[in-house]
């Protein structure tokens, strides 16, 4: 009996584990080109990010990286200028032809390069994606947006001021609020657009340690020009250069130079870019 | 001794650098004056702008200031005009204002926010900025002829406040037009894209980021825009405003008499007016222009008070 419980119990586990070795694909991306006009900025992208890591994106300025998030988040609907092609799998199926592009926006949070507090309330720039979804119910909004600043590391600085204004806190603070408020969305992926840019090292450090933690709910895109950064946080990484994907591959062993292309070691090593 | 010596050698060049950013050459002294004598040439030509508005202010109130009264505001003009009150011209003025911002704003509003929001960059949009420019430039005697045919005859209105109102609301719609979407556009873009990015539709975020931060901005326009159609007189002349009525209009489809017209009949249409009168009609109408705009001031800097970014 208490064998047969125990037996249950080991086939259980041996289970997860296996689950969690072939790991679920979160976003599949085939030959995808994003152009302006006729430039393109990038150009036959393919790799796949699975679900619950940290996918690192590096390059030099002028790489594609910001294009391709653009395209993630279907950003051409409101740029009559900017043209996808290829294909994009979320959860395994084509963002191109899903009929609510609104809803898909709102599983995807994004954090900006620079700051952007909305002219609003710290409450009211948490609240604002609940309050779009229609949740309407004052105690839900503030649980959610203590729960949100709470895990961006924001909350005990800002608890006594939720009623000042966003845009007053300083741009650590405020980098620390959107990522509230891309939270605040529950998003399945989270994508940070070299998030650090105007931050100061101890705040980046501290939102590096909650970045480590969201993982374990959420898939997350980090782009950034800070090499070690994406050797501190990110699973895998794929290096841009020139509107190209050179190649993706385990952090820790592009780190180590076991690289396909003999210039990702050299962006890595600062010889370039 | 020597390395000690080697410093000291040095020390006096460095010193002269250092010296001369305490002592006053000749080219300093030269550009203090010049910097000195524009700022004082550009105060002169500021006050020299102010002169005017306290001249006829000035004027305004010595030669009709004696006159206004609550009873001059509040009474009907008597004796053809030349003795009484004005109320009937004040009351038809805030009529055919009222009613004339009530359309234009509304349409000027949508169609900033159609263009500043939503119209992509194309030919289309091109000719509709150039539409509005143009209208912005029409003379108010064209619009009055205009009004005439379009909203007197075509739409047979007759000579009503209606179709004076109408006018009126067609002469400022270019300015509301632009008001507003100079208005919208100082939104930064970066608090759209943020409120996209977060999988708000276009309208959503118009109405919760665009609108909220501009509608100071907008209200201003509006304003002051209130305070010029007050003073129109061309484009109310065939449309609407009478020469002189003995009894208020009874609804929009009557004819009214007006301050700014009033103020042109009384100054030389009507025999033996006693001199102060014209200007006292003329510094009610100024005063209603001038409480418009410190409306409009004050409430700007309430609104600033509360600009959130």
């Amino acid at each position: 009996m208490v064998d047969t419980m125990l037996e249950a119990m080991v086939q259980r586990k041996s289970e997860t584990e296996s689950t969690a070795e072939q790991k679920k694909i979160k976003l599949d991306i085939s030959d995808l080109t994003v152009s302006y006009g006729k430039e393109a900025a990038i150009s036959d992208v393919n790799f796949k990010i699975y679900e619950n890591e940290i996918f690192g994106i590096i390059g030099p300025a002028n790489a594609g990286k910001t294009s391709f998030l653009k395209a993630l988040n279907l950003m051409n609907t409101f740029d009559a200028n900017m043209k996808v092609e290829g294909k994009i799998l979320f959860n395994g199926r084509d963002i191109h032809q899903l009929k609510n592009v609104y809803a898909l926006r709102s599983r995807i949070g994004v954090v900006f390069p620079l700051p952007v507090g909305l002219p609003m309330t710290v409450y009211e720039n948490v609240a604002l994606s609940p309050r779009l979804r229609g949740i309407k119910d004052k105690a839900s909004l503030d649980e959610i947006v203590q729960r949100c600043l709470q895990r961006s590391a924001l909350w005990d600085e800002v608890k006594d001021r939720l009623d000042s204004l966003g845009s007053l806190l300083s741009g650590g603070q405020q980098q620390r609020l959107t990522i509230a408020r891309a939270l605040s969305q529950e998003p399945e992926l989270l994508i940070l657009d070299e998030f650090s840019i105007a931050v100061d090292p101890v705040t980046t450090m501290r939102i590096e340690e909650v970045l480590k933690e969201l993982k374990n709910e959420m898939t997350i895109i980090l782009v950034t020009n800070l090499v070690q950064q994406a050797r501190r946080l990110a699973d895998r990484t794929a290096f841009f250069l020139e509107g190209e994907c050179i190649e993706t591959g385990d952090t820790e062993a592009l780190f180590n130079g076991q690289v396909e292309n003999s210039k990702t070691t050299d962006y890595i090593e600062g010889r370039f870019g | 001794m020597s390395v000690e010596s080697m410093s000291v050698e040095a020390m006096p060049v460095e010193n002269k650098l250092t010296e001369s950013l305490f002592a006053e050459s000749q080219l300093n002294v030269k550009n203090k004056k010049i910097q000195s004598l524009y700022r004082v040439l550009f105060l002169m030509m500021t006050l020299l702008l102010i002169l005017p508005v306290l001249i006829i202010l000035g004027t305004l109130i010595v030669k009709g200031g004696s006159m206004i009264s609550i009873d001059f505001l509040f009474t009907d003009p008597i004796n053809g005009m030349t003795e009484g009150g004005i109320f009937p011209a004040l009351l038809g003025t805030v009529w055919l204002v009222s009613l004339a911002l009530l359309i234009s704003v509304p349409l000027g509003i949508a169609a900033a926010i159609y263009l500043s929001e939503y119209a992509s960059e194309n030919w289309f949009t091109r000719a509709i900025n150039l539409a509005i420019i143009n209208l912005a430039g029409v003379p108010s005697i064209v619009h009055a002829l205009f009004g005439v045919g379009a909203f007197v005859m075509f739409f047979g209105f007759g000579t009503s406040i209606m179709a004076a109102s109408l006018t009126l609301a067609i002469m400022t719609l270019p300015v509301v037009i632009v008001s507003t979407r100079e208005a919208l556009q100082a939104v930064p873009h970066a608090f759209r894209e943020a409120c996209w990015n977060m999988g708000a539709t276009r309208w959503q975020t118009i109405r919760r980021v665009v609108l909220p931060n501009a509608v100071s901005g907008i209200l201003t326009g509006v304003i002051l825009e209130v305070s010029r159609t007050t003073g129109e007189t061309a484009p109310i002349m065939f449309t609407g405003a009478a020469f002189f009525l003995p009894f208020l209009p009874q609804s929009v489809f009557d004819q009214t008499m007006a301050l700014s017209l009033h103020l042109f009949v009384v100054s030389t249409q009507v025999p033996n007016v006693p001199e102060s009168l014209p200007y006292a009609v003329a510094l009610v109408l100024i005063g209603m222009v001038l409480l418009m705009n410190s409306v409009s001031i004050a409430f700007r800097m309430y609104l600033r008070g509360k600009k959130k970014w």
